[in-house]
């Protein structure tokens, strides 16, 4: 028995829409069945993994906390990757982002105007901007592999935060705890509506989308990304140049990446600490598949893998499971969302032995 | 004698950095780009500290080891060579999947005192004064990195399944139609980059530090990646620079004590981002040379297959 | 005829081939009999290429049976195909670039024949049939002739009884493919069969004893090529009489519109061709073709004229009389030319886009006015793009199954009318065409080459470059020859022979690569 595919004479419409919602099916059902393994009753597991932190009002608002920045990532990461820049070292962008941003209300912490926070904003994109940059410039003009460059600048960013946050910017009247002191007012980005936590950030990112998924669909700077990310030689015959795509991709998820970054310190955490992140520059990666590269469905894919990380934190509490079992979900998410695109270019068929070929989606 | 420590802490460091980048490379003479070298690295990892717990072998834990990247590549070879899925993207979810479900599996070993592979003495040779301790008093793992260096050599370029794998790596299609069957290949050159992942893993958690500890392969899947890029698809240089990038993680050990003595105080970070920032270092220093890329990367590298029949 | 005496060597009946529901073959009959060069006729797309892949085992047939020497079998893989003594010299090679002569031959023996004997063997054979070869040079350092002996001394190796020969002179001069005739004859006069896989009808007439004609994957015709004129082929072939092309002798020969002076470019990687000191220039009216061997420089002489790699020289390239050597390809769009290149998919065209998309792909700033609003924002009317791709659909007759399919889904003819008709839709006073009708059907390659005689004819200037003799002679008024990255002088198509290209093709020039002198005539 084998499996066979056979190239569409076109790309389904169809298979793309359900493509990412069978990736879910599919991913709850393995789900499931890890649950089972691990001696859990796998219905109630699941329930309290996927459905329980929906269901009041403070989960709600952790959930757009959480989505705020996987949704920001995710809309730049999309970008880029239709471009065929394979930008993988958001978290390092996030990371930098957070501490341009930081720049301000640390070491200029008397400085407090309604000025603030819009100029820390727009340090934090910068500061996330120039970061990515670094391997803009290392493919563009050195030709260097942009995969290994930008992760391993995640590395580095780390280590600088942490080295920050134990070092020069540690509160002196912290305890010795490796924190930097805490935001003024000035310098929060203030919740959204009365009810709860939830920030800013998220206005941003639905914001993003949106305009992200204007560019692409109307423009032709997203004409411009759909051509030089399918054929750089067709892209080279429109008069569009491969080496200027690379800056715009690379610097616009690095600017995305950074907003986050310097919005998460500002709205959620309110100071600077060695670990600001539970891996969204990396988890973004499986929001811009899941979203298919688009920008408004990173809307919804970002929201789906922030349920991820309140149902890992919901499944501790309440059945006693490790919230290591998001990361196993994210990337069990990941995979069934990249099998199942298949199915968008390719008839699949299971052949079984002596040749006879049995017809299936 | 220091110098000696040195060379044989260098030796260590490395060897995993040799022996995943080994398998990368005959993945990559295949045609297959598998990025998720850090997610079987990570499972071989923990198969290897968690069979070795309860079996009590720390050998049975290495080919466990062995066994849980070979297997664990298999996902990726499902994708990509089956399902023809693309191949950056499928690697990145290996790591990522790799990460968390080692995460998982590991969480009750967290702070548990490993169990060390002990050295293999070979008889004679290690008595030679200097290169005797270094070379030939070692661990399993590093007498399988130089008989995989050798092998594989042997293999690619004395054999004719070798021919094959990197006639498929050049054009699948001809390959294709000469009859060669570029799945079934594909299929064993990821397994086998797998399993050496595997094993790098499993030294890591058996020899190097014999302890459990999350995200213990700590970036050196990514940096065996560019080892083979390093080495321009050549299983010497692999070596040679395996051993270049583990001094230069030695260095930053080092490096610390000395400045101490100076009275200069680097912070720990710093040196911690040295392999980091010399990766990217030396993979612009060898993509300068854009002819020499050229010629040597497999030229049906990353590419999908998909064969009529 | 012969069967009551001779059994055939091979004999295919009834084969089909389904790709989904389509039926790339249908019901082919088919016998080679021992000692003869057997004709497989056909247009791009009639089935030819499936067939023998069937036969050498690389598809299987959904249905029909194959008799090899009067024993039904069933081939599964080449290597089975090769056992049974069936050889293939395949079209588009299947070699490795980055090893070496003996190692390409070592891959398709099957036993282990240690490397150095397999050199010494090969060396021994090229001798043998005159097709010299060096078993130690790498694949990616040799010309298309060298390569093809290489397929053709390998399947010769495995002492074949029937070799398969894939278009084998598209990629010759006619020095070289009389070579080839040669060997054939060589090996009928061994006994051995031929299939020879062409659609260009003088050779099969020249060297076939018997031919088979498909059409639409189906068999047309069997016949004796001597007997028939190649009208008569040609009619089995296409089905209906092909128009030629119309030409008007008396065009007016108007201004200079494109001229290169000593355009010299280096290989930008190292299986590239450098061009050395090319100096050419084309008139309005003119149609300028250039002919020669793939890989002698005609992919980097498109992208110097088309300014997707600009020059350093900005004399280097004049277009009506403006310096555009540095310019980039829409700056040059933007002085009056357009640009056609050979690759559809991927570089003249990207498959998964729309028609209108890849419309915008090449006039996006040659018609922004027309295409872009909203200024620096440039936002695309939909609506303004989607009556230029009717207009141009109707205009060359492109066959498309709904309004705006991706590229990727049209046949290779209809999606070069549409490719062609793109430029033709702008008027454009220079338009530079690297082979126009690469892999169409003969209707559609009918159609493109009138509509670039009609070009020139309405006062362009435009510039062919070919392969396809056939090609140049049916729309060129001047002819030259690229070689090694050198350009012959242009030459009056009347004053050209078949012989003397052959030889320009060679690389032997005449020394007057000079527009004075080209212009003397």
């Amino acid at each position: 028995m084998r499996i066979e595919l056979e190239r569409r004479p076109r790309a389904s419409k169809l298979h793309a829409l359900l493509s990412p919602l069978l990736a879910l099916a599919l991913t709850v059902f393995f789900g499931g069945l890890m649950f089972m393994a691990l001696g859990k009753d796998p219905l109630s597991a699941l329930y309290s993994f996927f459905i329980e932190p929906l269901l009041d009002t403070w989960s709600l608002h952790e959930l757009a906390i959480k989505a705020a920045p996987l949704i920001l990532i995710g809309v730049g990461l999309s970008v880029a990757y239709r471009s065929n820049n394979w930008n993988i070292g958001a978290e390092g962008q996030f990371t930098v982002g957070a501490i341009f941003g930081s720049i301000l209300p640390i070491v200029f912490a008397g400085w407090q105007t309604p000025l603030t926070l819009p100029m820390m904003l727009i340090l934090g994109a910068l500061g996330g901007a120039l970061y990515a940059g670094i391997p803009a410039l290392l493919k563009a003009h050195f030709n260097t592999n942009e995969i290994l460059t930008s992760l391993m600048l995640v590395y580095v960013a780390q280590l600088f935060l942490d080295w920050l946050a134990r070092g020069v910017w540690k509160d002196p009247k912290g305890f010795n705890f490796p924190q930097s002191v805490t935001f003024s007012d000035a310098a929060t980005l203030g919740p959204m509506f009365e009810s709860g936590r939830a920030h800013w950030a998220f206005a941003f990112a639905l914001i993003a989308a949106l305009l992200t998924w204007i560019m692409m669909r109307f423009t032709m700077k997203g004409f411009q990304v759909a051509v030089l990310g399918q054929s750089e030689r067709a892209g080279r015959f429109a008069g569009f140049s491969s080496r200027r795509m690379i800056w715009f991709s690379m610097l616009f998820s690095g600017a995305l990446a950074g907003l986050a970054g310097i919005s998460e310190v500002a709205g959620s955490i309110g100071h600077i600490q060695p670990i600001i992140s539970p891996g969204y520059g990396f988890t973004a990666i499986i929001v811009a598949f899941l979203g298919r590269l688009n920008p408004l469905g990173a809307i919804a894919s970002g929201l789906v893998l922030a349920l991820t990380y309140l149902g890992g934190e919901a499944a501790q509490l309440s059945i006693g499971v490790s919230d290591k079992v998001t990361r196993v979900f994210q990337g069990l998410l990941l995979f069934f969302v990249l099998s199942c695109d298949t199915l968008i270019l390719y008839k699949v068929r299971l052949v079984l032995a002596g040749g006879k070929s049995e017809g299936k989606a | 004698m220091i110098f000696e420590a040195i060379l044989l802490t260098i030796i260590t460091a490395s060897t995993p950095l040799v022996i995943a980048s080994l398998g990368e490379l005959v993945t990559e003479r295949a045609g297959v780009l598998n990025l998720g070298v850090e997610g079987m690295m990570i499972m071989g990892a923990v198969g290897a500290f968690a069979v070795a717990q309860m079996t009590g072998s720390p050998y049975i834990g290495v080919i466990a080891g062995i066994v849980s990247g070979a297997v664990f590549s298999l996902l990726f070879g499902f994708l990509t060579l089956t399902l023809v899925a693309n191949q950056v993207a499928t690697g990145l979810a290996l790591t990522i999947l790799g990460l968390g479900a080692s995460g998982m599996l590991g969480e009750s070993f967290v702070g548990i005192p490993g169990i060390k592979l002990p050295a293999i003495a070979i008889p004679l040779l290690s008595d030679i004064p200097f290169i005797g301790p270094i070379l030939f008093k070692q661990d399993i793992a590093f007498y399988l990195s130089i008989a995989l260096v050798l092998g594989i050599n042997w293999f690619l370029f004395r054999t004719r399944a070798g021919l094959k794998l990197r006639a498929i790596g050049d054009s699948h299609g001809s390959a294709h139609a000469l009859g060669i069957n570029v799945i079934r290949t594909r299929y064993l050159a990821v397994m086998f980059g797998g399993a050496c992942a595997g094993l790098a893993g499993a030294q890591l958690s058996l020899i190097y530090t014999p302890q459990w500890v999350e995200n213990m392969s700590a970036g050196r899947g990514w940096i065996a990646l560019a080892l083979v890029v390093f080495a321009s698809w050549r299983p010497w240089r692999v070596l040679i620079g395996g051993y270049l990038f583990g001094a230069v993680g030695i260095a930053q050990l080092h490096a610390q004590i000395i400045g101490q003595e100076f009275g200069i105080a680097i912070p720990a970070q710093f040196l911690s981002m040295l392999p980091y920032v010399a990766t990217v270092v030396v993979l612009v220093l060898i993509s300068q040379n854009r002819r020499t890329t050229l010629i040597n990367t497999p030229a049906s590298l990353g590419k999908p297959f998909v064969p009529d029949r | 005829m012969t069967e009551a005496a001779i059994v055939p060597l091979l004999s295919v009946r009834k084969l089909t081939k389904l790709f989904g529901t389509f039926a790339a073959n249908n019901g082919i009959d088919l016998e080679i009999m021992p000692g003869e060069i057997h004709a497989l006729l056909g247009e791009n797309g009639a089935g030819k290429s499936t067939l023998v892949k069937m036969l050498f085992g690389v598809l299987s047939p959904t249905s029909g049976e194959i008799v090899w020497n009067g024993t039904p079998v069933s081939i599964s893989s080449p290597g089975e195909a090769r056992k049974l003594g069936i050889g293939m010299v395949f079209q588009h090679f299947s070699l490795f670039e980055a090893l070496t002569v003996a190692e390409n031959i070592a891959l398709s023996l099957d036993d282990n024949v240690p490397l150095s004997k397999v050199a010494e063997e090969a060396a021994a054979l090229s001798r043998q049939y005159g097709l010299p070869l060096d078993p130690s040079a790498h694949v990616a350092d040799l010309s298309v002739g060298e390569r093809q002996r290489i397929e053709i001394v390998r399947a010769l190796l495995q002492n074949p009884r029937l070799i398969i020969l894939d278009e084998p002179t598209s990629v010759l001069t006619p020095q070289e493919a009389d070579k080839l005739f040669e060997t054939l004859d060589k090996l009928r006069a061994e006994g051995r069969s031929v299939l020879y896989i062409s659609h260009r009808l003088e050779e099969v007439q020249r060297i076939c004893d018997r031919a088979t004609v498909l059409r639409h994957g189906k068999v047309t015709g069997a016949c004796d090529p001597k007997s028939e004129t190649p009208s008569s082929l040609a009619r089995m072939m296409v089905g209906a009489d092909v128009a030629s092309v119309e030409r008007d002798q008396s065009v007016a020969i108007g201004a200079v519109k494109l001229e290169t002076r000593n355009l010299t470019v280096a290989a930008r990687t190292p299986f590239a061709v450098s061009l050395k000191g090319i100096s050419l220039s084309v008139r309005a009216g003119e149609v300028l073709a250039i002919a020669g061997v793939a890989g002698n420089g005609q992919g980097e002489l498109f992208d110097a004229l088309s300014g997707e790699f600009p020059q350093a020289d900005a004399n280097a390239v004049l277009l009506n009389g403006v310096p555009a050597g540095t310019l980039g390809i829409n700056r040059r769009r933007l002085l009056g030319a357009s640009f056609v290149p050979e690759e559809r998919h991927g570089h003249a065209a990207v498959p998964a886009l729309s028609l209108s998309e890849n419309l915008l792909l090449a006039r996006s700033q040659s018609d922004r006015a027309a295409f872009l609003s909203g200024g620096p924002l440039g936002l695309i009317r939909q609506g303004t793009l989607s009556d230029a791709t009717k207009r141009i659909s109707a205009e060359m007759d492109v066959r498309k199954a709904s309004i705006d399919p991706p590229a990727g889904s049209l046949s290779g003819g209809n999606l070069q009318k549409f490719i062609v008709g793109r430029e033709l839709d702008r008027q454009p006073s220079v338009l530079i065409v690297n082979q126009p009708t690469w892999g169409v059907d003969a209707g559609a390659a009918s159609r493109i080459r009138q509509a670039l005689v009609d070009l020139a004819r309405s006062g362009s200037a435009v510039i062919v470059i070919s392969q396809d003799l056939d090609e140049i002679f049916e729309v060129a008024s001047q002819i030259a020859v690229i070689s090694e990255g050198r350009l012959s002088a242009p030459y009056p198509a009347g004053e050209m022979t078949m012989e003397k290209i052959g030889l320009l093709m060679g690389g032997m020039h005449d020394g007057s690569n000079h527009p004075e002198a080209a212009h003397a005539h």
